[in-house]
């Protein structure tokens, strides 16, 4: 079937099975290698993308059903050559060890951003319940999340913990 | 992981996703996918048909229609939980469904469709008095949600049937949903949750309905519970000596969560700060 979206603001369009999942759509036809494939189960979140502005897991979404939607992965925030806020809290904050499940978690902090601007620790933490990762515990996720929330709001973010301990 | 092959069909109404269900020998119907797709990947489900009815106008929406406040097919988690139309114990059982990205693209009515033994919105809904609106090859039906739940990842819907929308009554009164989830808090499936709805009339209670789900096969109505809890006061006392009865008539079974006596504990505990929320919004 002929399937045809925006990624990143680029149309792409390709001639698919209905089976194609739109993970694979996005890495195989898109050729856009950022969005991982996990668990395959939709429990780990590494797949995390947005469609139409909000966070669906692409190994669970048929890219026959994205037709004519409007996606974006890790690799449309990125302006220029410039960090998008969440990306430079993951960096400034060492939000990530392996990186696999980053570009998910990413997204998902994107998606809550979004909506909520100034998230409580709480409210960030239920919003990351979808993604999985296996070397953080999470602790610095949080505060890169706190950091590109400061970024995108227009104030200083906190210190790092390592420098106030 | 690739599902089976199979082909798709993107109906364009309700009448054309009909007429092709009857047509196959196994179809089945696609809104959000969360619980559809992964099965299909994982290959419990090989249907021949997938008939997606995602762009099928009129299926979104919440609309009071006077008789109560409709459910349509296609309205996803994240818009069930925060609608101010309709009661908290739906509005809970939507918000602690699944996560933030199945919440974005997964439906009530898909949900409640697919009767998963560990749902929230299916207690939910039975302990809510929801109706189940559904079309099929001989027209438009009505189920009653206590009808709905038949086993297991059953319904009672037929093959060429459509879940359109769910209606739930309008009703006064305060109701509540409270589970523990598998990963803990509110997170995942249920181990255990309970939905109430209670009326008071003068200081008493005039009526009340309670559901459990994920201790059982299926979401089941805690009917000695209930009854034990009509004509009480609504104290704390009435209402744990009410939902202590919650294994009477709810049959429990052993899962890969908890034996049969730790989900009738966590039955009692769930039943117990469901209708103690719902007595309070009363």
């Amino acid at each position: 079937m002929l399937v045809s979206m925006t990624i990143n603001g680029s149309l792409v369009d390709a001639d698919v099975e209905p089976r194609t999942l739109l993970v694979h759509f996005i890495r195989e036809h898109a050729g856009l290698l950022g969005t991982q494939i996990g668990c395959d189960t939709s429990s780990c979140g590494a797949c995390t993308v947005l469609w139409d502005g909000k966070t669906v897991k692409s190994c669970a979404v048929l890219a026959v059903q994205a037709d004519g939607a409007e996606i974006t992965t890790i690799e449309g925030l990125a302006t220029e050559g410039s960090l998008h806020p969440v990306q430079e809290g993951f960096w400034e904050r060492h939000g990530l060890q392996c990186g696999f499940c980053t570009p998910g978690m990413i997204m998902s902090a994107v998606g809550l951003l979004d909506v909520v601007p100034e998230p409580t620790e709480d409210q960030i933490r239920h919003a990351i319940d979808g993604n999985l990762c296996r070397c953080t515990g999470y602790h610095n996720i949080v505060r890169a999340i706190e950091f590109a929330s400061a970024r995108i709001r227009g104030v200083e973010p906190d210190p790092p913990d390592w420098l106030e301990k | 992981m690739y599902p089976r092959p199979f082909e798709y069909l993107a109906a364009q109404s309700l009448d054309d996703a009909i007429r092709e269900l009857s047509n196959s020998d196994y179809g089945k119907v696609l809104s959000g996918g969360m619980s559809l797709i992964p099965m299909m990947k994982l290959r419990l489900l090989s249907p021949d048909l997938v008939v997606d009815i995602g762009r099928v106008e009129g299926l979104g929406g919440i609309n009071d229609t006077g008789t109560g406040v409709e459910v349509g097919a296609l309205v996803r988690h994240a818009e069930t939980a925060v609608s101010p139309m309709l009661p908290e114990a739906l509005r809970n059982a939507a918000a602690w469904t699944g996560d933030v990205q199945v919440r974005n693209r997964g439906t009530t009515c898909g949900a409640l469709a697919h009767a998963d033994m560990a749902a929230d919105q299916t207690a939910a809904v039975l302990a809510l008095g929801g109706v189940m609106l559904v079309r099929g090859q001989d027209g438009a039906r009505e189920i009653p949600a206590e009808e709905f739940f038949v086993d297991a990842l059953t319904s009672a819907l037929g093959p060429a049937e459509v879940l359109v929308a769910v209606r739930i009554p309008r009703t006064e009164g305060g109701s509540a949903y409270r589970k523990l989830g598998r990963r803990g808090g509110h997170a995942d499936f249920a181990v255990a949750g309970a939905a109430a709805w209670v009326e008071m009339t003068d200081g008493v209670v005039s009526d009340a309905r309670v559901a459990l789900t994920g201790v059982g096969l299926r979401a089941e109505l805690a009917r000695v519970t209930a009854d034990a809890l009509v004509g009480t006061d609504g104290s704390p006392v009435a209402v744990e000596n009410a939902a202590s009865l919650v294994d009477q008539d709810v049959p429990m079974i052993e899962d890969l969560f908890g034996s049969v006596e730790y989900k009738a504990h966590l039955g009692k505990v769930m039943a117990r700060r469901a209708i103690l929320a719902a007595v309070e919004a009363a």
